[in-house]
């Protein structure tokens, strides 16, 4: 199989959401043949270059499928999928970037915060950036406030992600960002903060970057960030 | 004809009765139907079951005269044994067909009625008087009167609503020209020229039936071809309650089941004025009259297809009025299903009616909560189950819009259940797969069903923010429904009908388009 071919055919199962070969795609019938997990190793093993991949094969192949959610032509189930093929394609390629030079996104800490084991949402805001090429520390939920700091130092991380379902738990996320000016980190990373019982009036009163509504707006903002 | 049928929700169904209370139950109607019997202002009739062993005599009273008939449980069972168990009802496209089978429990919804009254329904801005920044959309009603334009509108309307079975026209046509004489064949063109589903009227004039059958022999493309393909059947209230049989009724049931057409024999006893309230009391009287009118059928020709009809209602105490949003009502209705089923005779049954006279909360409520109960009873043909409010007497589009979306989430909603040894034996996989991802989701999994269909979708109508927007955005989608094309009878066919049929309005010809 040539170049082009490959990296059209992991565009391809990308816009399928197809991250292995047994999965089935958005169409009938794909079932069996191989997909992103499967294309990606043949394509490092031809030695194709990494940087192709990610520009030609998996950021273009997003871009269709947010266009294709924009039309309603997509649902969340569909967008997830395609997010988890770039992930596992990424994951695959690991050192390779680092060799051919492409650098993630920005880090991105996320967690739910202590108190709190809701994480659908947040799962599905680190799926969709990571499928958007952000290099995403995912803490898990009920993550305590001093985990979550020290990840953030560690990491030097621009970007932090707190989600909170409860009422009794949202205001964690100001603890978290006490304990960040406390430690000297809030003037370094950016907090982005979700969920249900959150507005922009709350993200206002304790000081974080922004509120997100869904993963897109998350994305979104993220992209004003790095252009 | 290769066999298609509508698919219908084949439910399991809900039984309010032990086979016991069935027992008594039946026991009762035949009671009923041996002494006092019945009240026969019919003589044909009255001589028919005469001749089949019935006692008949007749008796007069001051202002009137009948045959009293008693009927004897072993005439009463024998003739209903011969009523079919399974009927088919035709429609213009093969899909559209009906399969009525007493021991399949699938149902059917339709319309039903002849509502004077067709509800237009008009969205408006409204301006706050303390906030003239405040402005909400609400609708604004105007009553019409049921004319032969409209009726040929709502049969193109039920043609586009996807969870509606079968037509029975809703509206009754009261245009100046229309006359007892015209009157079936412009309510049965009206209707088939605007729908390729089954059409099930009343009959206003007995002379006029051989016209009607003439233009469905045209439509179905021949005589035999409709007897195969019965496109049109008859529904006929027989019973006048308590236990009065009705004599142009009667005569109207002579002839339908001569023509080899389906009919339904219906009664409509109303608990607390022409019945008893109490259920047991409303439902052996009302399975009585059932009873009767099929056994007239079988005793005109055995084997004659008739669907069981039952529209028992309660009154309201305060006015006599019918009463439909009731628990009586759901219990009445689903001990006539099981009654029916205990016969092996298909069931006509009744749901969907609105007390209320516009459409919002409480014509909601009470559609939905009879809707679901009679449907879960497996009901085989459900009748009035679209857009009727202020009881029976109104016709509102719109809310047969409304009622079309809730339907089909109750026909999802009581399908069979999709739990299978190939199905079950994929769920471990699936778990063990979805437990060794990062995320654990199964988002990504659902795919294959959400594509296939298999998932239902949210309410087609729901709005977000804090202005109710539903009835504003149904209103929209029947506009987008009525802005397709009308399912027109070619050309050649009206031409032909319009030569042969007397008494047709000119303009009926394309008027939904």
């Amino acid at each position: 199989m040539y170049t082009r071919e490959l990296i059209n055919k992991i565009s391809f199962n990308v816009i399928q959401g197809r991250v292995e070969a047994e999965d089935e795609g958005f169409d009938e019938g794909l079932e069996g043949q191989p997909a992103v997990t499967e294309l990606v190793h043949m394509a490092l093993e031809k030695g194709v270059d990494p940087k192709a991949i990610v520009i030609d094969g998996l950021t273009k192949a997003m871009e269709l499928v947010g266009e294709k959610f924009e039309r309603g032509e997509y649902l969340i189930p569909d967008m997830l999928a395609s997010a988890e093929c770039v992930s596992a394609a990424m994951d695959i390629m690991g050192s390779h970037l680092v060799h051919a030079g492409v650098k993630s996104k920005g880090k991105f800490v996320i967690a739910t915060v202590a108190g709190d084991l809701h994480d659908i949402g947040k799962n599905i805001v680190s799926i969709m950036l990571k499928g958007s090429g952000y290099e995403v520390v995912d803490l898990g939920s009920d993550v305590p406030t001093e985990k979550i700091v020290t990840s953030v130092k560690e990491q030097q991380a621009p970007y932090l992600g707190l989600s909170a379902l409860l009422t009794s738990t949202m205001w964690v996320m100001e603890e978290v960002i006490n304990k960040l000016k406390k430690e000297g980190l809030y003037g370094n990373v950016k907090v982005l903060i979700g969920g249900a019982p959150i507005s922009q009036s709350f993200a206002d009163k304790i000081g974080a970057y922004a509120y997100c509504r869904n993963a897109f707006e998350a994305i979104e903002i993220l992209k004003g960030e790095t252009r | 004809m290769e066999e298609h049928y509508r698919k219908g929700a084949i439910v399991k169904p809900y039984e309010r009765l032990s086979m016991d209370q069935i027992r008594w139950l039946d026991q009762a109607s035949m009671e009923i139907l041996s002494e006092p019997g019945i009240w026969s202002m019919n003589e044909r009739a009255a001589k028919l079951f005469k001749s089949y062993g019935a006692r008949v005599w007749e008796e007069k009273e001051e202002n009137s005269f009948c045959w009293r008939v008693s009927l004897p449980s072993g005439l009463v069972r024998e003739a209903i044994g011969h009523a079919p168990s399974r009927i088919v009802l035709g429609a213009r496209k093969a899909e559209n067909r009906l399969l009525l089978e007493a021991d399949v429990p699938r149902v059917y919804f339709g319309s039903g009625s002849e509502a004077n009254i067709w509800l237009e329904t008009e969205i408006e801005e409204y301006v706050s008087t303390t906030d003239e920044s405040y402005k909400i959309m609400a609708p604004r009603f105007r009553e019409l009167r049921g004319n032969s334009q409209l009726l040929s509108r709502a049969a193109k309307l039920c043609e586009y609503l996807e969870h509606l079975d079968f037509f029975i026209r809703p509206l009754n046509i009261q245009d100046p020209e229309i006359t007892p004489e015209n009157h079936d064949v412009n309510k049965f063109f009206a209707s088939l020229n605007n729908i390729t589903k089954h059409v099930q009227a009343g009959l206003t004039n007995l002379e006029k039936l051989k016209d009607v059958v003439r233009m469905a022999e045209i439509i179905a493309g021949g005589s035999e071809t409709l007897r195969e393909n019965p496109i049109i059947s008859f529904i006929t209230c027989v019973f006048k309650s308590p236990l009065q049989l009705v004599d142009d009724t009667a005569e109207k049931v002579f002839a339908i089941v001569n023509s080899g057409l389906p009919l339904v024999i219906s009664s409509s006893p109303q608990g607390g004025s022409t019945a008893p309230i109490q259920e047991a009391g409303m439902v052996a009287q009302i399975n009585a009259e059932i009873l009767a009118g099929i056994v007239l059928t079988q005793l005109i020709r055995p084997g004659a297809p008739v669907l069981y009809g039952s529209v028992p209602v309660r009154a309201r105490l305060d006015n006599l009025h019918d009463l439909y949003g009731c628990p009586e009502f759901n219990q009445y209705n689903i001990d006539c299903v099981q009654l029916a089923r205990f016969y092996k005779i298909p069931c006509y049954s009744t749901a969907g009616v609105g007390d209320a006279s516009l459409p919002g909360m409480q014509a909601t409520f009470e559609k939905l909560f009879t809707h679901l109960y009679v449907a879960m009873s497996g009901a085989q043909y459900i009748h009035y189950a679209f857009g009727l409010l202020n009881r029976t007497n109104t016709f509102c589009p719109l809310q047969a819009v409304l009622d079309n979306e809730h339907i089909g989430m109750i026909k999802e909603c009581l399908r069979q259940p999709k739990v299978g040894p190939s199905l079950v034996e994929d769920v471990p996989k699936l778990v063990k797969k979805v437990m060794s991802s990062p995320h654990r989701l199964y988002a990504r999994h659902i795919r294959k069903a959400l594509h296939a269909g298999e998932v239902s979708s949210p309410y087609r109508f729901e709005t977000s923010g804090l202005n109710d927007r539903v009835l504003e955005n149904a209103l929209d989608y029947m506009t987008r429904l009525e802005g397709k094309l009308s399912p027109y009878l070619d050309n050649a066919t009206v031409e032909r009908i319009y030569r042969e049929v007397p008494g047709l309005l000119p303009g009926l010809k394309n008027v939904a388009q």
